[in-house]
């Protein structure tokens, strides 16, 4: 055996347990819901598998004319064409205020930033359930303060999803945080010092040392931060539960209601593939995006 | 590692020596059925009863996984609109058979709307364990002042009492009656109250658009339209206990459980202020819902006769009345009603349960069809909507009817190919 075929095939060897798993726990089970999103699978077909009809594209056809899929989308575009700028934007906005040297007890305010990150969406979201109470909360007694009349966050079909997004932006505030802080030290310190020595100032030093030295980091920030707010669920399900009127009915909402209330796993694993099509499109488009501004940057 | 191997030892064993029952409960229900089984287990002393509680929320998808996974227990606790489901799976015992041999249990002793919520397509799938609809709760003083000393009991009456309530002299209320927008069981409520059914052609197509039920959406978004009921959802009221006491409101529809809520939440000063009372109907006294849980024998249990007898203990009256007891359901058999109590005057004549006695006389079941509950939140949803944004009434139903038509071209599918009849 030649040396370069024995290398080859050692690291095939090495490679071969994490491809196995890889292959078992997602690529069957990715080709087995392609499948059933095919079939008209629920609860008659659990009881009897004669029950089970071949449907074609048809299920994909019915989502693509159901009114409810469509707000659904909508809804979803909502989250994430507002939530990721503002999450975006506030991180970026506290890790340079963190990074500036005027701040003080940094550590503290980096924790207290940072908390919302490691706690579950679902204790804090019932935490925020209170804050946001139309009666009771803190955010309607601060409004009165300044003599605005209550606002019904949960409870109003306009008000419900900024509630979400705001509710969301503050929990991933600090994942994102330490991420930009991260890159904001590795921008050398000389760059600044030339910068402020030629006479920029501190929005023109921002805007053409800070930014250029973060766009890799923001790029890939925004990057998943889309992909991740596109699977917009754990929010609605405790807060709204949808609601009000559906207009906190998100994609991966929908697809749990078909798929574990309703148990139409054959349509739930449809809307589960249409939503993957479109996470797969739109973080191509902006990895495109990113190439175009920065060559070389993230593809 | 040991004690692994030890647990699973002994779970065979008691597998293989067939004495042990399993019974899943839910909820509040889980946590005392323990206490309850304990007088079986000594009745019969070869017998363990092993009762696992599951959550309500959990309770439906862990049904189904069981099914699927082939690990249902012997009996369970069922919410009655669930059993239709379970039944077109397959999963339960059918007990026409059973019943026919255990002269205890007489269905002419249960209300016959919650007996008929137990069965599929003719045959009893479940029998009652405790039962649940909803009436009204109301402010015994504030009726007074408006000059009623009762409720009235058909629905124009009912609504002059409203008005009268809203132009009371001394005490007024804004808006006299709260049905929450984001509960479908108003609505459902006084649908059920209409000749016809909500489903047509053996459960084969929505009949919404038909006049009975147009009727009830109707007389409902009316209450909404001219101000008697406020278009607030459950939520948006912080404390449903605390605004009834304030008076926000003098009628509220509600369910059983609220009587121990209600006697817990009110102040002293007006524990003798409310009271329940059954619904009104369109020409006088009005139907409700058929709620509740039933007890259900799995098909795949191999100590059907066992699950039977367990069955059978907790139907008994006495031991009815000692789950209500613990519990506060009210029991499903007119005998239990009647038992005389320790502690005051028989449930038929207890001064907040009677009503309720009155109602469930007077309760309608909802179609036995697998897909109802998804159809009810459609139902609901689109009240919601009308009531918001006074959309049109013909294009309301119709639009229900073509969702719920959708919804149901499985089961007509099914149906043509076994060759059911209509």
């Amino acid at each position: 055996m030649k040396a370069r075929t024995r290398q080859a095939l050692a690291g095939w060897c090495l490679a071969a347990p994490a491809l196995v798993v890889i292959a078992l726990f997602f690529f069957v089970p990715v080709i087995g819901g392609l499948a059933l999103s095919l079939t008209d699978f629920d609860i008659y077909a659990l009881a009897d598998l004669r029950n089970l009809r071949f449907a074609g594209l048809d299920n994909y056809a019915r989502l693509l004319s159901q009114p409810l899929f469509w707000s659904a989308m909508g809804n979803t575009a909502y989250f994430v064409g507002v939530g990721v700028p503002l999450s975006v934007g506030l991180s970026l906005a506290a890790a340079v205020l963190l990074e500036s040297r005027l701040t003080r007890f940094k550590p503290l305010w980096r924790t207290a930033l940072f908390a919302p990150m490691v706690t579950t969406v679902v204790a804090v979201a019932v935490v925020w359930r209170y804050l946001v109470h139309v009666k009771y909360g803190l955010f309607n007694e601060m409004l009165g303060w300044v003599g605005v009349d209550p606002v019904d966050w949960l409870g109003d079909p306009r008000w419900s999803m900024p509630t979400v997004i705001a509710f969301a932006a503050w929990k991933n505030l600090g994942g994102n945080m330490i991420i930009l802080i991260a890159a904001l030290q590795a921008i050398p310190q000389d760059l600044h010092e030339a910068a402020r020595i030629d006479g920029a100032s501190a929005w023109a030093r921002f805007r053409h040392v800070t930014l250029p030295g973060l766009a890799p980091t923001l790029m890939l920030v925004t990057i998943l931060t889309t992909a991740g707010y596109f699977q917009l669920f754990a929010e609605p399900y405790v807060m709204t539960q949808g609601g009000p009127l559906q207009s906190t009915v998100s994609v991966l909402y929908l697809m749990y209601e078909e798929g574990f209330r309703w148990w139409n796993l054959g349509a739930a694993s449809a809307v589960a593939f249409l939503l993957f099509i479109v996470i797969l499109a739109v973080t191509r488009v902006l990895s495109w995006a990113a190439a175009r501004w920065q060559p070389g940057a993230v593809t | 590692m040991l004690a692994v191997g030890a647990g699973l030892g002994s779970a065979a064993c008691s597998r293989r020596d067939g004495r042990l029952l399993r019974f899943w409960a839910m909820g509040r229900e889980g946590e005392v059925a323990a206490e309850l089984v304990a007088g079986f287990e000594r009745e019969h002393p070869g017998l363990r009863v092993r009762v696992e509680q599951l959550p309500w929320s959990a309770a439906h998808e862990k049904l189904l996984t069981a099914f699927a996974g082939d690990a249902t227990p012997d009996l369970a606790q069922m919410g009655n609109t669930w059993l239709p489901e379970m039944a077109a799976l397959g999963a339960l015992q059918p007990l026409d058979a059973l019943i026919a041999q255990t002269p205890a249990i007489d269905r002419g002793d249960h209300f016959e709307g919650i007996w008929a919520t137990n069965l599929v397509s003719g045959t009893l799938v479940g029998l009652p364990w405790y039962v649940d609809t909803r009436l009204f709760f109301y402010r015994r003083d504030l009726l007074q002042a408006a000059g009623y000393a009762e409720v009235p009991t058909d629905w124009s009456a009912w609504v002059d009492c409203l008005r009268a309530l809203q132009a009371s002299k001394t005490r007024p209320v804004a808006t006299p009656v709260l049905l929450p927008t984001n509960e479908f069981e108003p609505l459902l409520a006084f649908a059920l109250q209409q000749e016809g059914e909500l489903l047509r052609d053996g459960g084969r197509f929505g009949h919404f658009s038909g006049a009975g039920f147009r009727r009830a959406f109707e007389f409902y978004r009316s209450l909404f339209e001219q101000g008697l009921a406020p278009g607030l959802t459950n939520n948006q009221v912080a404390n449903v206990w605390q605004e009834f006491s304030r008076g926000t409101f003098a009628f509220y529809l509600s369910g059983p459980w609220n009587i121990s809520e209600f006697k817990r939440r009110l102040p002293a000063a007006q524990q003798g202020n409310w009271a329940t009372a059954p619904l009104p109907g369109p020409f006088g006294p009005g139907a409700s819902i058929a709620g509740g849980s039933s007890l259900v024998l799995f098909r795949r249990s191999p100590r059907q006769r066992e699950a039977w007898q367990l069955i059978e203990y907790l139907s008994r009256p006495a031991v009815q009345l000692q789950f209500y007891r613990l519990t506060g359901n009210l029991p499903p058999r007119r005998s239990t009603w009647a038992l005389p109590r320790q502690d005051g005057p028989t449930l038929a004549e207890d001064l907040h349960a009677r009503a309720f006695a009155q109602q469930l006389e007077r309760v309608r079941a909802t179609p036995a069809v697998p897909e109802w509950e998804r159809i009810v939140q459609e139902m609901q949803l689109s009240a919601a909507r009308a009531v918001h944004t006074r959309a049109d009434l013909d294009a309301t139903v119709r639009g229900l009817d073509a969702r719920v038509d959708a919804m149901l071209e499985k089961r007509r599918w099914m149906l043509a190919r076994v060759g059911a009849p209509a």
